[in-house]
């Protein structure tokens, strides 16, 4: 194919249909922007669920001669016997990595850092705490197993997931992803129409440039080809535009936004290289589709 | 094989019934045309010539009966072929059809871009053939600057750039005067000389009666005369 008959072929139909051109790119620029932006939400969960999930621990705590006389806890305090029965048998469970032991003085001490400037600590006395086992799992998912080995055990008042108090905060960042894959949705579908369209008519304003190919015999690829790249290019600079959207919303939204603000999450917040890594998606999606869309468009109107 | 070869176009019982119209376009035409001839295919408005040509073109299937142009079996011909049968079929047609924001010589060369000839080719035989046509010294005039039997002159160069074996023109004098239609038939006649086979629907009853050639009528559909050095219509 003579690439120059084609570069100018493009740029003749990209210019002819300049407000169609327009919009769509700015429907593929906005839907691919939202499927990067779901993209890199997910991305973000997980990163947040590895530095999570690596710290999260199953509490097993231990009667307490306060707590109400029921359950686990009937007899009172936990025994000297209850203690090391538990603590053998977490060691034998191989879903365990690691167990500690925290005993009275070492929970009020806890107790007094995380609440030093609340007068709070002052009135509590060690005894009133009680002792725990903090467990280590080697799969933070797989709380149910040890759920169900130590709770109502003699000596074990509960069994606590911390994972149970991240779990809102993941929720919010799935539904947050199922939106931007909705809204995606539609928009992408905006797009696709307006792609049809714009082949459409792009094909109906070069019909007589077209009939006359069909009848010297120019061949199906170099009928459709420019209007199949007049698409994809509008295709691609819909991506270009998404990746420039997608960058900012990084830059304002995560660098400028969240990490300086909230210095607990910098660590756990996704680099910019996460961003770089979905756009070749982007462009995929954005060029692949545009030129899918208008070859089975041209397909019904530029029949040989 | 000789044969084959003079044989550039056959109908073999051919019907061609459009959807939703109750009678045939054509009914069972069965004719031959040797390379090389000039054939008039004439009858009113209806009779089956578009339809005619179009089949040629495979524009349009046949119902039932097969065609074989330039040696091949159109009905087993698939549609990537068709660009390539098509190369060996010029097209001319009663409103020229040229590109009107296109030089002469662009329209011309546009037919050789679109096939993917190289740019030196088209440089060498496109001053060729519209010295040929007899437009030399109008190659930059945009198709509207031009007299209408000069538009068609630009279509028939068009037409015959790629050296086709056959060349099919849907009634090309239909909208030019007497005098200009005289030179289109000239110039018709000199590609004919060529080796090219011609194929012409026409109305024009002066041109066919003067040029004393095959002439082939259709009426409603059914071939109804197929006469060597024959005249328009029979006289009354």
């Amino acid at each position: 194919m003579r690439a120059q008959f084609v570069l100018k072929e493009i740029g003749i139909g990209l210019r002819r249909n300049l407000t169609m051109t327009i919009a769509v790119v700015v429907s593929v620029a906005l839907s691919l922007t939202l499927f990067g932006a779901a993209l890199l939400v997910s991305k973000q969960a997980d990163s947040m669920k590895d530095y999570w999930y690596d710290r999260v621990e199953v509490s097993i705590f231990l009667c307490n001669k306060t707590d109400p006389k029921k359950d686990g806890c009937v007899n009172g305090e936990v025994s000297n016997a209850d203690r090391e029965a538990i603590s053998a048998d977490l060691k034998k469970m191989p879903e365990v990595d690691q167990v500690f032991f925290e005993n009275k003085q070492d929970a009020f001490a806890h107790f007094k850092e995380q609440n030093k400037d609340s007068p709070l600590g002052d009135s509590l006395t060690p005894d009133q705490l009680p002792e725990s086992f903090r467990v280590k799992l080697k799969d933070p998912t797989k709380f149910d197993v040890i759920s169900s080995a130590f709770a109502g055990r003699a000596g074990v008042q509960s069994v606590q997931d911390q994972k149970k108090l991240l779990k809102p905060f993941f929720d919010l960042l799935t539904s947050a992803r199922m939106a931007a894959y909705g809204i995606m949705f539609f928009m992408l579908l905006v797009a696709i129409l307006l792609i049809i369209n714009t082949a459409r008519v792009s094909a109906f304003s070069r019909r007589r440039e077209t009939g006359i190919m069909r009848l010297v015999g120019a061949s199906n690829f170099y009928i459709q080809g420019p209007f199949i790249l007049e698409s994809a290019v509008a295709g691609l600079v819909g991506a270009l535009v998404a990746t420039g959207l997608l960058s900012a919303g990084y830059y304002f939204g995560i660098k400028r936004g969240l990490a300086d603000s909230i210095q607990l999450l910098k660590s756990q917040l996704i680099g910019f290289d996460a961003v770089i890594s979905v756009l070749p998606w982007l462009f995929l999606l954005g060029i692949g589709m545009s030129a899918i869309a208008s070859f089975f468009t041209l397909r019904k109107y530029l029949k040989v | 094989m000789a044969r084959c070869d003079a044989t550039v176009i056959r109908f073999d019982n051919v019907t061609k019934t459009y959807a939703k119209q109750p009678r045939p376009a054509l009914q069972d035409v069965s004719l031959e045309v040797e390379k090389g001839e000039f054939v008039f295919l004439v009858g009113s408005s209806g009779s089956g010539k578009s339809t005619f040509l179009r089949l040629v073109l495979k524009e349009e299937r046949p119902s039932t009966g097969n065609i074989f142009v330039a040696g091949k079996d159109l009905g087993r011909l698939s549609n990537w072929k068709v660009p390539a049968l098509r190369r060996q079929m010029g097209t001319v047609f009663q409103d020229f059809r040229l590109l009107p924001n296109k030089t002469v010589r662009e329209n011309v060369a546009f037919a050789l871009e679109v096939i993917g000839k190289p740019t030196s080719t088209i440089r060498k035989v496109v001053p060729e053939v519209l010295d040929l046509v007899g437009l030399a010294g109008k190659e930059d005039r945009m198709p509207g600057e031009l007299s209408g039997g000069e538009q068609q002159r630009v279509a028939i160069a068009r037409a015959f750039v790629n050296r086709p074996m056959i060349l099919i023109a849907d009634e090309p004098t239909g909208n030019l005067d007497p005098q200009n239609s005289v030179g289109i038939m000239k110039l018709l006649d000199r590609i004919n000389r060529t080796g090219t086979t011609i194929i012409m629907a026409t109305h024009d009853q002066a041109i066919v009666d003067q040029m004393r050639k095959r002439v082939i009528e259709l009426e409603q559909g059914h071939l109804v005369r197929d006469q060597s050095r024959g005249v328009y219509g029979y006289q009354h």
